[in-house]
């Protein structure tokens, strides 16, 4: 359900009015009409969901050892919509009350355990915070491309954690007070959002480079050498370069083609290849060898 | 079969403590968790960790403060020893790299959290759990930790010897989710329980999926008392749609609670005349149901958290982490519309019964974090203090099953020494369907009757496979989704905030009938890799074991305190009441019993004093 047409009809009406107003009025004028009418169309669309009361899922379906799921396929469901209900609840609710065979990983159901990024509509999202009502219909999905399925929804993830592991994705100074390290708010700041990582994967399954690449690192585990690297408490000169010499190997760093696709993705609003590209110009000044 | 020296069930932050404690000990340590450790519940803790790290702040403050918390139901050796060992924990995290939110001159912040006497909670941003999740996960891979994630430990591998305390435990057994390959793990030194809490009993809970009570229901069958299980606490601020937790953080930092007549209810209608919004999470979680409950609520439902008056900058340095659940769960924006709340079940006070070491009365068998009981929170846990207990007492439970030198327990466990017995009559049979005859059926686990360790867990892989086998070739029945519902309904009406004798009775003659109803679970989904329709199968039993636990407990204790509200007992009976509920399964006769509460601590006796905020 797009509201773009109705949309530039309201641009157009706008359009004929008088002149007279100031442009800046207009465009306010403009804008507070559209926002109007998006609040009243997204209204209109849960109270019309609520009536018809059912969602239409298309799931993917695999199994290995089921005869009848060896061949993939798409089921579909119907599941009443209640307002607010996203597509994890979706999912959930056509498990427990129509196939419970119907398989996914899921736990928090608040986008911090990292478990459900799948395939919503075409475009890597965690099913938790995806509000169905802002997804097309039937709302198709599928596991997380370039990714082995185990079964149904369920990706193998292991490639994912040893790119993670690669990357020595630990504290490693020695050096330590007896109380606390002090570390200032700026850098604290600096690092904050490469350590809001969940491991969910989307950004490693949204990448080409990734998918052509099975050594490439990829995004999220660039983004953890980027949580130490940046981080003023670890700061002997060999770690640092230690970690560099990680990050601008031939599947390291370089390979980004600074496609935008992982930030796009990322479920925590990580500036993933802006970290990644600033980490190039950090291998960049310490004069190393690149490939 | 597997081995190791010590064996963690459970990769959340009490789990990845003990693990790396045991390991530093010599010992070789796997951790065995149904997820990946990183995607623990530890990591939706949002508010903080309490430390006396401060001038002006000591440990004995702390202690203090713990125990006026728990409404002195805390043992006073538990909670001296969480205060005296959490300063040093929260310094061992920070030198591990934990991303602490700083002051101006570098060092680590704190801020006030509900019943503290000193701004001593410590905090990365709204999100300290998932930090200090991913910071002890980074030292597991660090020192090469083996871990088998996403196997589901089925049941613990103990002999079975007449009474438990004679008993000891030699492994577990493991159920490999992705393969389906059901294998036995043998522990030479230990098995430690990190399997976090029970909120699944509940259907309004900030708890994940997986907070299934595996770890109760495993130690309780193998002769393990639950200690205090009727205290549950509900949090006062979860969103009213789906349960997501609102840091008390928000509290903490001048958020303000108000009901539909624009009211400050909690000064307004004096719940907590000095405290207001900061006092103890029972407390205000009351306050909100009543509110409500006499028309002053929003929608009859909820009332509302506001922080807008702290201004931007404040809310997105020291709690973005809000904004962003505000807005994804419940469609609001923190930032220009106050936050509707309800309570919403949030933590387990009561637990697998351990001792200060972790350990339980089963030989080998170790407990700590959210499942375990050692009694630190007694009737109420104060915020701030679940994580400092999962790294300090995880760590000594690590070393302790390690053979780390330690100093002896003071607290006594299992069914010995000064105890009582209780001798309330229960309306409704609680335990194993059709005891008398001997355990049956699905449910069944029967002991192992030998003490050689490798024949104690071959015995159980084979009680285990059984158990698999029954499940998969039942053609139907009833499915767990239906049971798992019917206990979640249960225990949210009459296991809640407010109790009452007639509703506590009507849960136990429900949890009856749902447990029957089990023994008819089939299992539809036939495939061997990743069922996750017998995983939940199998965990819904837990469920039921622990709810009646909680409710055997709720019914028994016939007064006011803490977070356990009684309809018809509506003070705090110190003279009879200073003591611990202890349900023991008794080989599926469960048997009700109590231990005095210890008040003595270090340097002085606490007294109880009248608790107000």
């Amino acid at each position: 359900m797009s509201t773009q047409v109705p949309e530039t009809e309201t641009e157009a009406e706008t359009e004929t009015e008088p002149a007279g107003e100031s442009h800046q009025e207009r465009r306010m004028a403009d804008k507070a009409a559209k926002r109007e009418y998006r609040e009243s169309e997204k209204k209109a669309e849960d109270e019309l969901r609520a009536a018809e009361e059912s969602v239409h899922l298309k799931v993917f379906r695999y199994d290995p050892e089921v005869e009848d799921k060896q061949e993939p396929r798409f089921d579909d469901f119907y599941v009443p919509y209640t307002k607010g209900m996203t597509v994890l609840d979706a999912l959930m609710y056509a498990r427990d009350h129509y196939d419970s065979s119907l398989t996914f990983r899921h736990s928090c159901r608040q986008a911090v355990c990292g478990s459900d990024a799948m395939f919503v509509n075409g475009r890597q999202r965690l099913c938790c915070k995806t509000q169905l009502s802002e997804m097309a219909e039937p709302v198709r999905i599928e596991p997380l491309p370039h990714q082995d399925v185990v079964k149904d929804l369920v990706v193998d993830m292991e490639h994912f954690y040893d790119q993670m592991h690669a990357v020595e994705p630990y504290f490693q100074s020695e050096d330590v007070p007896s109380e606390e390290q002090r570390q200032s708010r700026e850098n604290r700041e600096k690092i904050k959002m490469s350590t809001r990582c969940i491991w969910c994967g989307a950004c490693m399954s949204s990448c080409n480079v990734a998918a052509g690449d099975n050594e490439y690192l990829g995004p999220a585990a660039i983004n953890k050498a980027y949580r130490f690297y940046m981080d003023e408490r670890e700061d002997e000169e060999e770690l640092k370069e230690h970690r560099l010499r990680i990050l601008e190997q031939e599947h390291g760093v370089w390979r980004c083609q600074t496609q935008f696709s992982c930030t796009e993705v990322c479920p925590k609003d990580i500036p993933l290849t802006e970290h990644i590209q600033e980490l190039k110009r950090e291998a960049v000044k310490n004069n190393l060898k690149f490939w | 079969m597997y081995e190791h020296d010590v064996i963690v069930v459970g990769g959340g932050g009490a789990g990845l403590r003990a693990a790396i404690a045991a390991q530093e000990e010599g010992a070789d340590v796997a951790i065995v968790t149904k997820l990946h450790p990183v995607r623990s519940h530890t990591g939706a803790a949002e508010g903080g960790i309490n430390a006396a790290l401060r001038e002006g702040d000591d440990w004995e403050l702390h202690a203090y403060d713990t125990m006026k918390g728990s409404d002195y139901l805390g043992d006073a050796p538990a909670i001296e020893t969480l205060a005296q060992d959490a300063p040093e924990e929260v310094f061992q995290i920070e030198h591990w790299g934990m991303p602490f939110s700083r002051e101006e001159d570098g060092r680590v912040s704190q801020r006030p959290f509900g019943g503290l006497s000193f701004p001593r909670t410590t905090y990365a941003g709204a999100e300290t759990g998932h930090h200090l999740l991913h910071t002890m996960y980074e030292q597991v891979v660090k020192r090469g930790i083996q871990v088998y994630d996403e196997w589901y430990v089925m049941n613990l591998a103990v002999t079975d010897e007449e009474t438990p305390e004679d008993r000891s435990c030699h492994g577990i057994v493991g159920y490999d989710v992705q393969s389906g390959e059901i294998a036995g793990f043998k522990a030479n030194d230990g098995v430690i329980l990190a399997t976090g809490g029970p909120g699944q009993a509940f259907d309004h809970t900030t708890n994940a999926v997986a907070c299934t009570g595996d770890g109760y229901a495993m130690a309780y069958r193998a002769g393990v008392p639950m200690e205090d299980m009727e205290f549950v606490q509900f949090h006062p601020t979860t969103l009213p749609s789906t349960g997501v937790l609102i840091s008390e953080g928000v509290r903490g930092e001048g958020g303000i609670l108000y009901n539909a007549d624009g009211e400050r209810f909690m000064f307004e209608h004096g719940y907590a005349n000095n405290d207001g919004e900061l006092a103890s999470r029972d407390v205000v979680s009351r306050a909100e149901l009543t509110e409500v409950n006499e028309g002053r609520g929003f929608e009859d439902e909820y009332v509302m958290l506001d922080m807008r008056h702290l201004g931007e900058e404040r809310i997105v340095d020291r709690l973005e982490n809000i904004l962003h659940l505000a807005e994804d769960f419940e469609g609001v924006d923190g930032l220009k519309e106050p936050m509707p709340v309800k309570p919403g079940q949030h933590y387990e006070m009561g637990g697998i019964e351990t001792d200060e070491n972790g350990h339980t009365c089963i030989d080998g068998l170790y407990a700590a974090g959210e499942t375990a009981c050692v009694s630190v929170h007694g009737a109420n846990r104060l915020g701030g203090n679940a994580l400092p207990e999962l790294i300090v007492f995880g760590a000594r439970a690590g070393k302790h099953a390690a053979g780390g030198d330690m100093a002896e327990a003071k607290i006594e466990t299992g069914e010995r020494g000064d105890i009582e017995y209780d001798e309330t009559e229960l309306p409704y049979q609680p335990g194993e369907v059709g005891i008398d005859s001997g355990p049956s059926g699905v449910a069944a686990d029967g002991g192992a009757v030998t003490a050689d360790a490798d024949a104690v867990v071959e015995q159980t892989v084979e009680t285990e496979r059984e158990r698999v086998s029954t499940l998969m070739e039942r053609d139907e029945g009833v499915q767990h989704s239906q049971i798992r519902a019917d206990l979640q309904k249960t225990m949210t009406q009459n296991v809640n905030v407010f109790r009452e004798e007639e509703g506590l009775k009507q849960a136990l003659q429900d949890i009856r009938e749902i447990r029957e109803a089990y023994q008819d679970v089939y299992v539809d989904d036939p495939s061997r890799t990743f069922n996750t329709d017998l995983q939940q199968t199998i965990e819904t039993r837990n469920l039921i074991d622990v709810a009646e636990t909680i409710t055997l407990g709720a019914l028994v204790r016939t007064e006011f305190r803490g977070a356990h509200w009684r309809a018809e007992h509506q003070e705090r009976k110190d003279e009879k009441w200073l003591k611990h509920t202890l349900v023991g399964w008794n080989d599926g006769d469960p048997t009700i019993f109590y231990r005095p509460t210890i008040l003595e601590g270090e340097n002085k006796t606490y007294e109880p004093k009248e608790r107000s905020y």
